[in-house]
This record gives C-alpha cells, structure tokens and sequence, in this order.
C-alpha cells in the first residue's frame, strides 16, 4: 500500500481516537460529511449512483495527470461522512496505490458495523466503486 | 383440540416475559423494537411447537403410515383449523398454506393468467407493496389485460370516488391491501369489497399488515381471497396462508407440479388432488404451519380486541409525543389506521435517523417500506416508520421519542 494513503488513513484513525464514544465519532464523521468535496451537478447521473444504499450516493472520478480525484455526494448526511473518509484516504492518489489500498482502518475508527455488506449504506459498494474507477483509469494509464 | 381462552386482564409485563428476545441489548442498550410491521418477535409457547415437533414427531406428511407420520398430519391438519377458525372460514380446505403472502399472491395471479382476457382489467392500490404489484404487471404482459390504480389522497386514505369510476364490467380482480404497509391506513374493504362484487369481479385482499391487529372474518367479508404471512403475528417465518373461496380455489388451475398435489398420475395424463392438496405441491413447511397455528393460539388467548385497544393507546401516545418535535411531520394520518407511524424531520434523510437511533437500542425501518408510489406520491426518498405491538409499552416509546430528538440535533 502506498506511503501516502496509509498516512492519510493513519492520520485519520488519530483523529477519530481522540473521541470516547460512537456519539462524537458519529458527529465527526457528519462534520467530515460537510467538508465532501462536492460532485458537480451535470455528474449526478443514474450511472454515477451507487447500487446497493438506501440514501442515494453519487461518485465521479477525473484523472489529473496521473493522479485520480474524485468527487461525491449523498442526500443523507452520515453516508456523506462515510464516503468523505474514503475520498480523503484515496482521491488524488496514483489509480495503481487505491487499488492495492487495504480498509483495515474503517474498522479501526469503530465503524466495523458499516463494513457488513449487508449493510444498507453500502459502505462496501462506495470502496468497490473507487477501486472500480481506479482499475478502470490505471488502464488508461498503461 | 384446545379451545384458547382469553385472558381477563391484558398486563403487558407478564406478556413481554413471554417473549425472550426482549430482554437483550443492542449497542449496550435494553432493545426497543419497532419494527413489528417488518416482522413480528416469537414468543415462548411458539418456540415450544418449533421446538416440540422437531423434538418429537419431525416426520414427513400424509402419506405415512407410521406412527410419527401420523402425528405430523394430524398436527398440521389441526394448526389449517385453527387457522379456518380464526379467520372463519367455511371449509378448513379453503385454506392453503403457503410460504408467506407473497407466494399467496402470486399463486391467485398465475391462476388468474387462465381466466383473464385481453381489454379485462385488474384494479390495484396506490398505497400497494411494490413487490405486490409486479405480479399483477406480470399477469397483464401475460394476458392483455390491463391494470388500474386506485389513487390516494393527502391523508394516506384511497380516493373512493375514483375508485368506482374504474370499476365496469370490464374488472375481473381488485387487489387491495386490508392495512397500508408504508402508513398504516385501514381500508375501508366492506365497501370496496361491495362494489367489486357489483361488478362481478372478485376481491383480493393482501391481510399481511392486518392479520396482526384485527381479526378478518372471511365469510362476514365476504371476500374471495384473503393472505397473510405467519411472522407479522408472532410465527414463524416461511409460512402464510392463502383462503380462498371454495369456488374460486376449484376454477384457478393448479400453480406448481409436484408431489401431494396429484391424485394419479399416468404420463398421458394427471388427474390432481382435491382442494387444499391441489395447491401444495412438495413437502410443505410442516413445523412452519404447526408453528403458524400456535401463534394464533398465542394471539388470541391475549385477545384481539384488547390487542387492538392496547395498541391503539401506544399509537396515540406515540403521536402526541412525536408532534412536540419541531418540524416533525407524520404521513398517513387517516383516523383508521393502525399502530404504524411514519414521519420524516425537516429535510433529514430517514436513514440517518434511522442509524442514530439504532445505536441507542431502537430498531425502526427506514426507507420506501417497499412502497414506492406512496413515496413519490409525497415526493420524499422515505421515511422513519416505528410500528407498535401489544408487547411494547409507553416507557419505550419515551425512550425512542428521546432519541428521535438526540438525532435531530446531531443531523440538523
């Protein structure tokens, strides 16, 4: 796994250390669900939805240099927190690194429970899709 | 067979000690289940017919001649008149046990594909499961038929006044459910069931969301198919009931090839079994339907009509409570319905309410309760639905309403 993502990942599992309980991991991560940055309207297209959630998730990648960006959204906050953790630890990295990027530390911020994938937010189906992406634009890249 | 006397007095902590799943913890939390209108929770004595035939007498059914096959029959046979009685029908053969509702349907809509002609018309609800209108969409690719939607208003209550607009000579089937899933609304079903019959079509009502809250009396109904699954009243899963007036059940061909539902077979030709083997091909879910016939034992030593009040004094605390929210808004508010609430709050999406609260030991569904049009009707995603029991008391409604509140500060 790339130097870069553990970092951001390490850096993200410090941060949410810093809290006792689920409550103030669950306002974090909704305050993370704020700072998404944003999917442009004209990408919230039926292909660009995510399968298998209950709230509706948007994802778009763009390639910049070789680097993949993404951006997102949802209409339900905690899912927005979700997909905002994910897109810290993976946008604007080499497709080649997200691909061989571990998850391990969703279950280190005490959020195991959404990793199910039979959980309705679809957690799994979001880190599918940003793999998806990244697979997709490292054969642009080859 | 014992007759199920009712209790005199409905406490609701002697009955939640019949239920064992009530005292475990969720998230650290004692569990407030609100859920029921997904599925209800088992109690002991249920358990105990599970455990009982699977103990005692597992057996296969009707053909045995042994004394364990013996017993099986005669169990599963027993547990189809406690269901005949309790919905009082008829004939105990007017009762087919299926694998829930939805296979109930589908049967009654694959028998349906003989009998239908193109320009013929089916009637459904606005207010349907969703996956209850696809075998009606289904029947019609099949046949040319065509289906009608009855619409609803504002309240959660169908539009009656366009209901009798769509029936004609043409209607051949209404399908309706006795209680909204989504919103708890009770049908007026007499009065739809009467003009149908005007018509002269038959009536199909989906009872999944009433079985558990009122008592249908099929003969008073007079309705010419009634389903419901078991595990929405206190049973197992995997088993439901389909009735069937006899000469309805006699005129739809038979819906699956198998064993128990032929009465000889050469390969020029099958002569099939007599109602109700005729629809219950295959090894059926023997302990389900004994299971099946203990909840109903269970459900009426209780009472419906102290299940009903009981239940109706939770729904209208819950509601009280609930509208001090601020921006709390309930949908379905017809003055018949029953202990079902759905609401949204603000513009906070359900499933955030949904995940808060179930860290605090409260399960609600959250979402389209499988009832799209009824949501695109209010054009939101869903909603939060908490659906009350007998077993659940007022101490768990406050505790729920304190943490709908919780969530609301943490999302708005």
């Amino acid at each position: 796994m790339s130097n870069n993502i553990k970092e951001i990942q390490n850096e993200i599992v410090d941060e949410f250390e810093m809290f006792d309980d689920w409550m103030q991991r669950y306002e974090h991560m909704i305050e993370l669900g704020k700072s998404l940055p944003l999917i442009e309207e004209k990408y919230k297209t039926e292909e660009n939805l995510i399968k298998g959630c209950q709230s509706k998730v948007w994802v778009h990648a763009e390639l910049e240099g070789d680097r993949l960006i993404f951006t997102a959204d949802s209409d339900a906050i905690i899912t927005k927190g979700i997909i905002a953790i994910l897109i810290r630890a993976y946008s604007n990295q080499h497709p080649k690194d997200i691909i061989d990027a571990d998850t391990a530390f969703i279950d280190e911020i005490g959020l195991k429970e959404h990793l199910s994938p039979t959980r309705a937010n679809g957690l799994v189906s979001m880190i599918k899709q940003l793999k998806m992406y990244a697979v997709a634009y490292q054969t642009q890249l080859n | 067979m014992k007759v199920a006397s009712t209790r005199t007095n409905f406490d609701v902590e002697t009955i939640r000690k019949d239920f064992p799943i009530l005292s475990r913890e969720v998230n650290g939390k004692p569990l407030v289940y609100f859920d029921n209108a997904a599925t209800s929770q088992t109690p002991q004595q249920v358990i105990n017919a599970i455990v009982d035939y699977y103990t005692r007498y597992n057996a296969n059914i009707h053909r045995g001649v042994h004394t364990l096959s013996q017993e099986a029959t005669d169990a599963y046979e027993q547990a189809r008149v406690k269901v005949q009685k309790h919905f009082n029908a008829a004939q105990s053969h007017e009762i087919i046990f299926t694998s829930g509702t939805t296979h109930a349907i589908n049967l009654v809509a694959s028998g349906f594909s003989s009998l239908l002609k193109e320009g013929e018309e089916i009637i459904v609800s606005a207010l349907e499961h969703h996956s209850n209108i696809v075998p009606w969409q289904m029947l019609c690719e099949r046949t040319g038929a065509k289906l009608k939607v009855i619409p609803m208003n504002d309240d959660g209550t169908l539009n009656m006044k366009e209901y009798e607009k769509l029936l004609s000579e043409k209607t051949k089937l209404v399908f309706v459910n006795h209680v909204s899933n989504a919103l708890g609304t009770i049908n007026p079903v007499e009065e739809i069931i009467d003009k149908a019959h005007g018509v002269g079509a038959a009536v199909l009502l989906d009872g999944a969301q009433a079985a558990p809250h009122i008592k249908a009396n099929v003969q008073e109904l007079d309705v010419d198919f009634y389903v419901v699954s078991a595990h929405k009243m206190c049973g197992p899963t995997g088993v439901g009931m389909l009735y069937g007036k006899e000469e309805w059940l006699k005129k739809l061909p038979p819906y699956q090839g198998g064993g128990e539902m032929i009465a000889t077979v050469t390969f020029e030709k099958t002569t099939y079994a007599d109602l109700p083997h005729k629809f219950e091909a295959g090894t059926p879910d023997i302990c389900g339907g004994i299971a099946f016939g203990a909840a109903l034992d269970y459900m009426n030593s209780i009472g419906f009509e102290n299940i009903a009040s009981y239940e109706h004094e939770l729904l209208e605390y819950a509601t009280e409570k609930l509208q001090e929210i601020e921006g709390l808004r309930i949908y379905g508010t017809s003055a018949e319905k029953t202990a079902v609430i759905s609401f949204n709050i603000c513009d906070i999406h359900p499933y955030d309410i949904g995940t808060i609260i179930d860290k605090l030991g409260i399960a609600v569904r959250t979402g389209h309760h499988c009832a799209q049009p009824v949501m695109d009707y209010y054009k939101i995603p869903g909603t939060v639905r908490a659906s009350f029991s007998f077993y659940n008391t007022k101490e768990e409604i406050d505790i729920f309403v304190e943490a709908v509140k919780r969530a609301k500060n943490m999302l708005s």
